[in-house]
């Protein structure tokens, strides 16, 4: 009893430490260094949504899904579209978007879900993902193609024209509600079922569980707020490809849970920012990110494959029993 | 357009060499994973490496070696490479799981595509052929490059040689054997380890070769790994994880359902060989000729 009260008091103090901290990053980095600051510190939020959201497909749900990319374009495409086309509201565009990401997710995973071996889940949402990828890249009547769109109309309240801080708290509210939204999931009885159904399939039937409902319904949900992501991207760029569809672009996300760590609920988070940081930092040194990328994910998987987080946590797990005994 | 019957057969040519420098890939591929149980991502690494290899090659080697010597000793330096990087890395995670092992591979991508950045700058190459190959046939009226012809007898050749390996000779026994068993063959007392770095470096040595063999035909860029490697990955489980002659099968349909599909819908004849993924894993996963067993 002890324990959690001090555990809720100590999340207190993190909660009274972090607000301050996020309310006075936009003010810091754009007035005190640089806008260019501000934009990496929303690029990095963007992404850490969408490693969060893959995550749940992947860490808690057991599915490596290699077709990600397929819900963040879908989400960014389909409100840029509304956006360019129609006169429609922001608010509109984007739940229009989030329900498409939700919808292609539904299709995707109702033909996926039930599909056993990591090998052929992958391929199954890979080739799903490059058919959504050569649809966007092809139709160009009404994708606009490999141009891409330029010049999205975002509208003035979160215009980044000037500066980005009205657009940094409006991406800041949706992230944070999205990850309440996914941490209450994974806590919820259904995301306790959802692991136990990763760690032992059979044993979860034996239960009497719908083994492809849960999946399922997970695969929705990690769509979902991928979509979010995505949109949160068309905005903040302006400017999106067909690249965003492209089979490279799932592979990043899974590199960044699996680098920040896949078990823990924060981990993919911590991945998106290492990657995105490194990658704005190291480009300037050099044209070899890769290189640099490449040889970090390689020392990951033979000395921590439990990533930055899980290596984190488990350093932490060793001093508090030490501190215990 | 009007379709008459020699263009479709140049258009099947056109496919079964697609195809040919598929199964080069594919075969490769589907022995590691039939072996070894490992996904080589990197396989498209290794067939840009042969490719770069071979515009070297060509280049340095003149007169009557040039292009055949390049064919012959690019693959053999990849397979090196391949061997190389058997011994350092993969053996390490071969007992872990499936995610860990799919992104070793993946990492190997930057770390080879990088290497190459390096080696041979970012700017597109191209590969000459010797005469011999150069020049066109024509099928009444329809021009059609000799070359690809060539690509098919070099496919040809080493499907035949991977049979004789694979049924004649004790080599090709212990694979069969490792794939099924390989505890009993360690049991047996050969070395199951050395059994699979062998078996790595002929599958890179594959690879290598298929990038020597497509050389000529491209522009050499950084992307072409990345470009062959997706299509490559849809034939080994469309012809059934570790199946050779399933790779095979699949290898000559992907061939033809691009070469045809690029007549029908031109903008999206690669998205027939997605439906065709998609629908061989819902309705038989285990690929046209494997067995429900495997993997």
């Amino acid at each position: 009893m002890q324990e959690v009260k001090k555990s809720s008091a100590s999340a207190w103090l993190v909660w009274l430490i972090l607000i301050p901290i996020f309310l006075a990053i936009p003010f810091v980095l754009e007035k005190g260094i640089s806008q260019y600051y501000l934009y990496l510190a929303i690029k990095v939020m963007v992404w850490a949504l969408f490693a969060m959201s893959f995550n749940l497909a992947l860490g808690y749900g057991g599915m490596m899904s290699f077709g990600h990319a397929a819900f963040f374009g879908i989400g960014a495409y389909t409100c840029s579209l509304l956006l360019i086309k129609t006169s429609c509201p922001l608010v509109l565009a984007f739940a229009a978007a989030t329900f498409a990401a939700a919808a292609a997710g539904l299709i995707i995973g109702y033909l996926s879900v039930r599909i056993k071996g990591i090998f052929f889940f992958a391929t199954i949402t890979l080739s799903f993902a490059q058919l959504a990828y050569i649809l966007v890249f092809k139709w160009r009547s009404f994708t606009f193609g490999d141009d891409g769109i330029q010049g999205i109309p975002v509208p003035e309240m979160i215009s980044t024209d000037e500066t980005y801080i009205k657009y940094y708290f409006f991406a800041l509210v949706i992230t944070v509600i999205c990850i309440y939204l996914l941490w209450k999931t994974v806590r919820s009885p259904f995301g306790l079922m959802l692991r136990s159904l990763r760690e032992n399939p059979e044993r979860a039937v034996f239960f009497g569980m719908k083994v492809e409902n849960y999946r399922l319904i997970a695969f929705v949900i990690s769509a979902f707020f991928s979509g979010v992501a995505g949109v949160l991207y068309a905005f903040l760029e302006t400017a999106i490809a067909p690249d965003i569809l492209f089979w490279s672009m799932s592979g990043e996300v899974i590199l960044m849970s699996v680098l920040g760590g896949m078990h823990v609920f924060l981990g993919p988070a911590i991945g998106a920012a290492i990657m995105v940081l490194l990658n704005t930092f190291i480009t300037s040194y050099t044209e070899y990110w890769p290189l640099c990328l490449g040889i970090t994910l390689i020392l990951i998987v033979l000395f921590f494959p439990g990533g930055v987080a899980g290596l984190i946590h488990e350093r932490y797990t060793i001093w508090r029993k030490k501190k215990a005994t | 357009m009007d379709f008459d019957a020699s263009m479709l057969f140049v258009q099947f040519i056109s496919g079964l060499s697609r195809a040919m420098i598929l199964f080069l890939m594919a075969s490769g591929m589907t022995i590691i994973f039939g072996v070894m149980r490992v996904i080589n991502f990197a396989h498209g690494a290794f067939y840009m490496i042969g490719a770069y290899m071979a515009f070297t090659l060509s280049s340095v080697l003149t007169g009557p070696l040039g292009f055949w010597g390049a064919l012959l000793i690019a693959p053999t330096i990849v397979c090196a490479i391949g061997g190389l990087v058997e011994v350092v890395l993969l053996r390490r995670i071969y007992e872990k799981e499936h995610l860990l092992q799919i992104l070793l591979t993946y990492a190997l991508i930057f770390v080879i595509n990088d290497g190459i950045k390096l080696s041979w700058g970012g700017e597109m190459k191209i590969v000459t052929l010797p005469e011999v190959l150069t020049g066109y046939v024509t099928f009444s009226g329809h021009p059609f490059p000799i070359y690809y012809f060539f690509i098919i007898t070099v496919g040809v050749l080493v499907a035949v040689l991977l049979w004789l390996l694979l049924s004649k000779t004790r080599f090709g026994k212990l694979l069969r054997a490792s794939a099924e068993h390989k505890d009993m063959v360690g049991l047996l007392g050969y070395n199951v380890g050395g059994l699979f770095t062998l078996v790595f470096i002929m599958a890179t040595w594959l690879a290598g070769l298929s990038g020597a063999v497509i050389a000529p035909t491209v522009r050499l860029s950084l992307g072409m790994g990345m470009d062959v490697i997706i299509e490559c990955f849809i034939v080994v489980i469309v012809g059934g994880l570790g199946n050779i002659w399933g790779a095979l099968l699949a290898a000559l349909i992907a061939g033809q359902i691009y070469a045809f599909g690029i007549l029908i819908l031109p903008n999206f004849a690669m998205a027939f060989l997605f439906i065709l993924a998609a629908l061989i894993i819902i309705f038989r996963p285990y690929g046209l000729l494997g067995r429900a067993t495997q993997a």
